[in-house]
């Protein structure tokens, strides 16, 4: 089979990084320019010789994302099932050598979490776990959706890496995406972080996203883990990932989040520091690039950079997030993944999304069809529908 | 200027012709070495399989050239497929322009029928051209059937009205993982070279060079056009600057 990993052997690291470092402006200028930008135009809007240009990049990313998405923003809330990983993970809360007790959410907890969000207002949830493949699989996974599947118009994973048929089980039971990513696409790097168990493989976790695709799931979400590396380099990496697989699995929708090293129990500090100013271009060079592309902003960033990034090309955004199982209600002093740095509630964030001049949307009806079928009288009215959909 | 390569052939020259319409198998002969053009495609029809000494085939013997038999006349899957093992044994070459139009008039392409042959005649080991509509879909489902390139029209056969199709062809080329050439419609080397410009990898032409008051000269015209819009194409168009004027700026915040 085909995979990425074909295409990811053409390319080499130093040479990339020369390539965006010795960017000229009058490349940028080249790519700003243009309509319709390839891979070379993505590398010269996040050169630092784009930097100076980050006003015009900011006004073209507003109006492409306004005419595509409208002025709205999608909400959503992520639901941690589970802190349980076999995985020792450098910058993770979850390290399996973080000798802190661990947390899977049971059936009647998970309800009390779910009752929690909805209150919020949320109909678009993100499930999250680590991975820990005897306690927390697929059957924990499919058992999980069917106990929620009629809570939530939308259902998203961000789960350890699965296998084609266990990713087609989660689209026939009515997931409509999944998240994984690749932390950083430098191999050596990548091995230092992820020093043991199956995350270590980073092949594996490099062929994931056409197995998700294979799997005929509505939407693959990709991104890297902002610090690990060279901010520039990786998303190149990561913006190659998803032109090939958009070219390959042309009938799936892409999202790219963009996850900046937070503080967590027992972490190391970030190698490479990347600044509000980096994140904005890095945000405006990928809707320069691509204007169908879904751009997710989590509880990860502040609350000035998140009130003030909602025109500048994000499509959806979580509030209130917790990122410890049992976080909402359950369970609030379990381990959690990472500190969330804005700490405002959901109701909080709609109200400056409005101000803003912008409409926050909590339902998005994909028209999965799972089975079985809950019947129409199950189904909540439907107060909102619009064409396009949202992840982290 | 970067070399083409298409199935398991490398090629220079981005013009392939077309051998109808000529008026006279030496004008055709002529003007297909003025252009250069390395893959000329020959209607299955025209050709009389009969003798080993037939008009046309006799004209295109030179070392350049490689033949793409085409199944013109076609009228569905079937007949298509018929004849396109009827060219793989007669002109030995599983290369194949795959025509299908079931209307007379306008010859149309049908996408149900080329998406059909074109799946058979991959696992048959053809190194599948399908002429097409501009549809982009369609040429995702080529791709996943095991076509080796898509050639979208760009505006109907023998019109020389140029490329009508233009954005979905930027589309088209935007998406694909397979060689598309812009066939049919291309009226004259400025359209030509507008393809190069947008990015396709090659073109095929043959009413406007063949019905041309001095086809051999119009042939050499196309190669230089060819050239010059695939030249243009890498070495990175300027495009027209767009005015930025910021009402408000975006970006103030992270100055504060």
């Amino acid at each position: 089979m085909e995979t990425f990993k074909s295409v990811f052997g053409d390319y080499d690291w130093d040479t990339i990084q020369s390539k965006i470092y010795q960017t000229t402006t009058k490349q940028v200028e080249q790519a700003l320019a243009k309509s319709k930008r390839n891979l070379d135009d993505f590398i010269a809007l996040i050169s630092p010789a784009a930097t100076t240009y980050l006003e015009q990049m900011a006004q073209e990313c507003h109006e492409l994302t306004k005419k595509r998405f409208g002025k709205t923003i999608q909400m959503y809330a992520p639901l941690y099932l589970s802190n349980e990983c076999q995985n020792i993970c450098t910058y993770c809360g979850f390290s399996l050598d973080n000798k802190i007790k661990r947390k899977t959410l049971s059936d009647a907890e998970i309800k009390l979490e779910v009752e929690s969000l909805k209150e919020a207002g949320f109909d678009h949830v993100l499930l999250v776990t680590g991975e820990a493949n005897y306690t927390v699989n697929i059957n924990y996974f499919l058992n999980a959706i069917e106990q929620i599947k009629n809570d939530f118009s939308t259902i998203s994973v961000e789960v350890q890496p699965l296998s084609t048929e266990e990713y087609q089980q989660l689209h026939e039971a009515g997931v409509y995406s999944v998240l994984v990513y690749q932390e950083t696409y430098h191999q050596e790097v990548y091995k230092k972080y992820h020093t043991k168990g199956k995350k270590s493989n980073f092949d594996f976790r490099l062929e994931t996203p056409d197995r998700i695709g294979k799997a005929g799931i509505h939407k693959i979400g990709l991104g890297v883990l902002l610090g690990l590396e060279d901010w520039r380099t990786d998303s190149f990496f990561n913006t190659l990932h998803l032109d090939y697989l958009q070219k390959t699995y042309w009938q799936t929708k892409y999202s790219v989040s963009f996850p900046r090293l937070r503080p967590a129990e027992g972490i190391i500090e970030p190698n490479f520091i990347m600044d509000d100013k980096d994140l904005t271009q890095l945000i405006c060079a990928y809707r320069l690039w691509n204007e169908d592309l879904e751009i997710s902003i989590s509880t990860r960033e502040n609350e000035n950079f998140r009130n003030n990034i909602i025109p500048i090309g994000v499509t959806s955004m979580s509030a209130g997030s917790k990122t410890n199982p049992g976080g909402y209600v359950v369970d609030p002093q379990s381990l959690e993944q990472f500190e969330i740095s804005d700490e405002r509630s959901a109701q909080e964030i709609a109200k400056i999304i409005s101000n803003k001049g912008y409409e926050a949307v909590w339902k998005d009806n994909p028209y999965l069809v799972t089975s079985p079928q809950p019947s129409p009288k199950e189904r909540e009215p439907k107060s909102k529908i619009v064409n396009h959909h949202s992840t982290i | 200027m970067s070399l083409f390569k298409i199935g398991d052939r490398t090629l220079k020259s981005r013009l392939f012709l077309g051998t109808g319409k000529f008026g006279s198998n030496t004008e055709m002969e002529e003007a297909i070495l003025a252009s250069e053009s390395e893959l000329v495609t020959v209607a299955l029809k025209r050709i009389d399989l009969e003798t080993d000494t037939d008009a046309i085939l006799n004209h295109l013997k030179h070392p350049r050239i490689n033949l793409l038999p085409n199944t013109s006349g076609a009228r569905n899957a079937k007949e298509a497929i018929f004849a396109a093992q009827l060219a793989r044994e007669a002109l030995e070459t599983n290369w194949l322009k795959l025509e299908i139009h079931p209307d007379p008039k306008y010859l149309m392409p049908d996408a149900i029928e080329t998406l059909k042959a074109t799946e058979a005649l991959a696992k048959l080991g053809f190194i599948v051209l399908p002429y097409i509509h501009a549809d982009p879909v369609l040429c995702k489902h080529l791709e996943n059937a095991g076509t080796a390139a898509v050639m979208p029209l760009g505006s109907p056969i023998g019109s020389n009205k140029g490329l009508k199709t233009i954005d979905f062809l930027e589309i088209i080329i935007e998406q694909s993982k397979v060689p598309v050439i812009i066939d049919a419609g291309i009226g004259a080397p400025s359209d030509a070279a507008k393809a190069m410009e947008l990015g396709a990898d090659a073109v095929l032409v043959n009413t406007a060079i063949a019905v041309a008051g001095n086809p051999k000269f119009m042939a050499e015209a196309f190669k230089e056009a060819v050239i010059a819009g695939r030249k243009a194409f890498e070495a990175k168009l300027g495009q027209q600057y767009k005015q930025a004027v910021a009402s408000s700026p975006l970006t103030a915040f992270l100055y504060e």
